[in-house]
């Protein structure tokens, strides 16, 4: 009980550090924070008593004295190793900051990209509007933490009726110090009416070290809007990163967020959509790889709140080693939301026999006309499959990898923007036992794919 | 030299024994077919030819392209040119067709020492293949069988057998469950695949195959030995008379 009294006690003193950085910004915004850090002191770190953290013991977090991170030096051949040069439009924050230098922003009409700092200065009454509106700092302490820390972030705001063709891609990028530190990105992404548009967040560390991210997106999609969203974990061994995805629906809005999660001692990775409009239609697909004594949490929380809704998750997870993995799938569908239509599936493959996964549904249906479905497997590499590729002349390695792949393809095949999945796709097959047998083939199969559509 | 010369060869699997000492001599270019009952230990021999390692070989040789073949793991007899059409094709969801013939051909190529092959010199090849067993395009990029059905498995089968152009193909059951059309498709891929450098091993449970793949040699396994050999006459013999004929002969002359 003392030590729960003391944690928050040693994050007032980066908060006062926050607050003199910050010190520039709007009443509004700094009030939220502090409510938001008057929260987190009241409620402390979740404990395994909490049923929605009953699977992930955050106890390593809540006993490291974090600094606040700080900008550091990072030069624009560092970039090279995490693999995005194909994308025309790069926002590079490190340590949770925005770099222009390391940034290119395409000029594009209709569409305000830029990182949350430049945008309170030149329009906090725009940002206000959405700012805080829709992340619960109530029900997860994380969230209050990020909200007291709200400093930068990417921000995008999409006008009515607009198509941004380009993926606009958001990394993030961790560098260690030489004492544990931590960062709070605070991303908004505001979507108007009928618009369509592209979003990936990327989490990368630079070098060895704790670290602790902390991230929160919301996300707002106006009616009719289409919304693809990607998150991508692929930080350090030391770093723990944990993350809120909030969606805010509006009718017949349409929205896919796509999550993989490769790299990080401790991911708790949270998706809560609200498919507020009627009509709208979620999809939640994911791929979980966990190695060594890694553990990977994703909290699915997807709400229904009006009728001839759709939602969808697929999360499949791949666990080696000692690696823990946890899915908890909650929907919730309200009173009024006739004709739900929700379905989930958690699939996972476990390599070894101290590889460990937790799956969890659970259904809260208040209204009396819905579908909601719900599935989870738990399985080893098929031996017939197996024994299948090494008859064609695989060796056993590749044959084991391919079928990784495979089961990985379930869910990057669900990825509909061609660029990202093979992007991604290059860094599943990096993370696979013998990588090197597949480097480089994932993009000559898109291509195929792409022509037999076209042909 | 002989391609494939099996010596004795006895088998087991959870420690029953199956085969009790085959012995099975195959050329270049000839066809042999082996029928038996069930239970005969046909799909038995398939297996172990195709190196699966649940079937344990208790004793005998089975010698490969002058090569041990027992010292091989599958992956390597497929290399050194031995190919198994499944009885029961293995469904691969996430992997499309053209995706995994192309890995394959590549692990085999590259075994031989010969050039990788990139998707735009594969996907030719492949079409040409498929269009020679009327298999639609769409089956290209189809997960590996996944919502084939029976007949289109069989034929996807033999398109692998003529992407990699094995020295030996083992044909497990190709025609068991093919309608009279799927398996004149099937018979007419294998035919075409016939010549003076390739052998084939055809297992079959039904004389009517081999009405389309006309044997060189037909042997007769009953639990666990071949108990009669000859030319494509005997597959008729057995047609008209019935396994028990074989059975019966196999007690006369049982050493």
């Amino acid at each position: 009980m003392i030590a729960e009294i003391q944690i928050p006690e040693k994050y007032l003193e980066t908060f006062d550090q926050s607050n003199s950085r910050t010190a520039a910004q709007p009443r509004w915004l700094q009030s939220l924070r502090q409510e938001a850090f008057a929260r987190f002191s009241e409620s402390g770190f979740p404990t395994t008593h909490d049923e929605d953290w009953r699977f992930t013991n955050v106890s390593a977090v809540a006993g490291t004295q974090f600094g606040l991170a700080e900008q550091a030096n990072v030069a624009k051949k560092d970039l090279e190793q995490f693999d995005i040069a194909g994308f025309s439009c790069q926002l590079i924050f490190v340590n949770g900051l925005f770099s222009e230098e390391l940034s290119i922003i395409p000029s594009a009409k209709s569409v305000k990209i830029s990182n949350l700092a430049a945008q309170l200065a030149q329009d906090p009454a725009g940002v206000e509007q959405h700012l805080g509106r829709y992340l619960n700092t109530e029900r997860d302490a994380f969230a209050a933490l990020n909200s007291a820390f709200i400093e930068d972030g990417l921000c995008v705001e999409v006008a009515a009726g607009v198509v941004v063709e380009q993926p606009i891609y958001a990394l993030f990028i961790t560098v260690p110090g030489a004492t544990p530190t931590m960062n709070h990105p605070r991303n908004l992404v505001v979507v108007g009416e009928s618009s369509q548009v592209t979003i990936v967040e990327d989490y990368a560390s630079l070098g060895e070290g704790t670290s602790f991210s902390n991230t929160a997106t919301e996300l707002v999609a106006g009616d009719n809007a289409n919304v693809l969203h990607y998150m991508v974990v692929r930080e350090g061994e030391s770093a723990y990163n944990f993350s809120t995805l909030r969606i805010q629906q509006g009718r017949s809005a349409n929205v896919a967020t796509h999550s993989l999660l490769l790299g990080g001692a401790l991911i708790r990775n949270n998706v809560h959509p609200v498919l507020a409009g009627e009509g709208s239609e979620c999809l939640i697909n994911g791929l979980f790889m966990a190695n060594g004594r890694q553990h990977m949490d994703n909290y699915m929380l997807v709400e229904h709140a009006s009728p001839h809704c759709n939602s969808r998750q697929f999360y499949n997870g791949i666990l080696n080693g000692q690696a823990r993995g946890v899915f908890h799938g909650r929907i919730i569908v309200h009173k009024d939301a006739q004709k739900t239509d929700a379905k989930q599936t958690n699939r996972n493959l476990l390599l070894s026999d101290d590889a460990q996964i937790d799956t969890k549904p659970q259904l809260e249906i208040y209204a009396d006309d819905v579908k909601c479905t719900h599935g989870a497997t738990i399985g080893q590499v098929d031996e017939n499959a197996l024994f299948y590729l090494r008859s064609r002349g695989l060796g056993e390695v590749s044959a084991r990898d391919l079928l990784l792949l495979a089961f990985a393809n379930e869910c990057l095949d669900r990825m509909n923007s061609p660029q990202v999945r093979e992007h991604l796709e290059r860094l599943v097959v990096a993370r696979l036992p013998e990588s090197a047998q597949f480097s480089g083939e994932g993009s000559a199969q898109v291509v195929e794919r792409n022509w037999e559509e076209v042909g | 030299m002989s391609l494939l010369e099996i010596k004795n060869l006895h088998a087991s699997v959870n420690g029953n024994e199956i085969l009790k000492g085959i012995d099975l001599t195959v050329n270049p270019g000839e066809v042999h077919s082996i029928m038996g009952p069930n239970g005969s230990g046909k799909s038995t021999l398939a297996q172990v030819l195709a190196r699966r390692e649940s079937y344990e070989v208790t004793a005998g040789s089975i010698t490969f392209a002058g090569k041990d073949l027992l010292e091989m793991k599958p992956e390597d007899a497929a290399c050194e040119g031995l190919f198994m059409a499944f009885q029961y094709p293995v469904e691969i969801p996430g992997i499309s067709n053209a995706y995994f013939l192309r890995a394959a051909l590549n692990a085999v190529r590259k075994y031989r020492g010969e050039d990788e092959m990139d998707a735009m010199d594969f996907l030719p090849l492949l079409r040409q293949k498929m269009r020679m067993l009327e298999m639609d395009e769409k089956f290209l990029n189809r997960p590996v069988n996944e919502g084939f059905s029976g007949g289109e498995k069989k034929r996807n089968e033999i398109v692998q057998m003529a992407v990699l152009e094995p020295k030996l193909a083992v044909l497990d059951e190709t025609d068991s469950g093919l309608d009279i059309d799927a398996l004149k498709i099937v018979a007419n891929g294998v035919n075409a695949m016939r010549s003076k450098d390739r052998a084939m091993v055809v297992v079959t449970h039904y004389q009517r195959l081999l009405d389309y793949i006309v044997p060189d040699f037909v042997h007769v396994l009953v639990n666990g030995r071949i108990v009669k050999s000859g030319g494509p006459e005997l597959a008729l013999e057995l047609e008209q008379k019935g396994y028990s004929w074989t059975e019966g002969e196999l007690t006369g002359v049982r050493r």
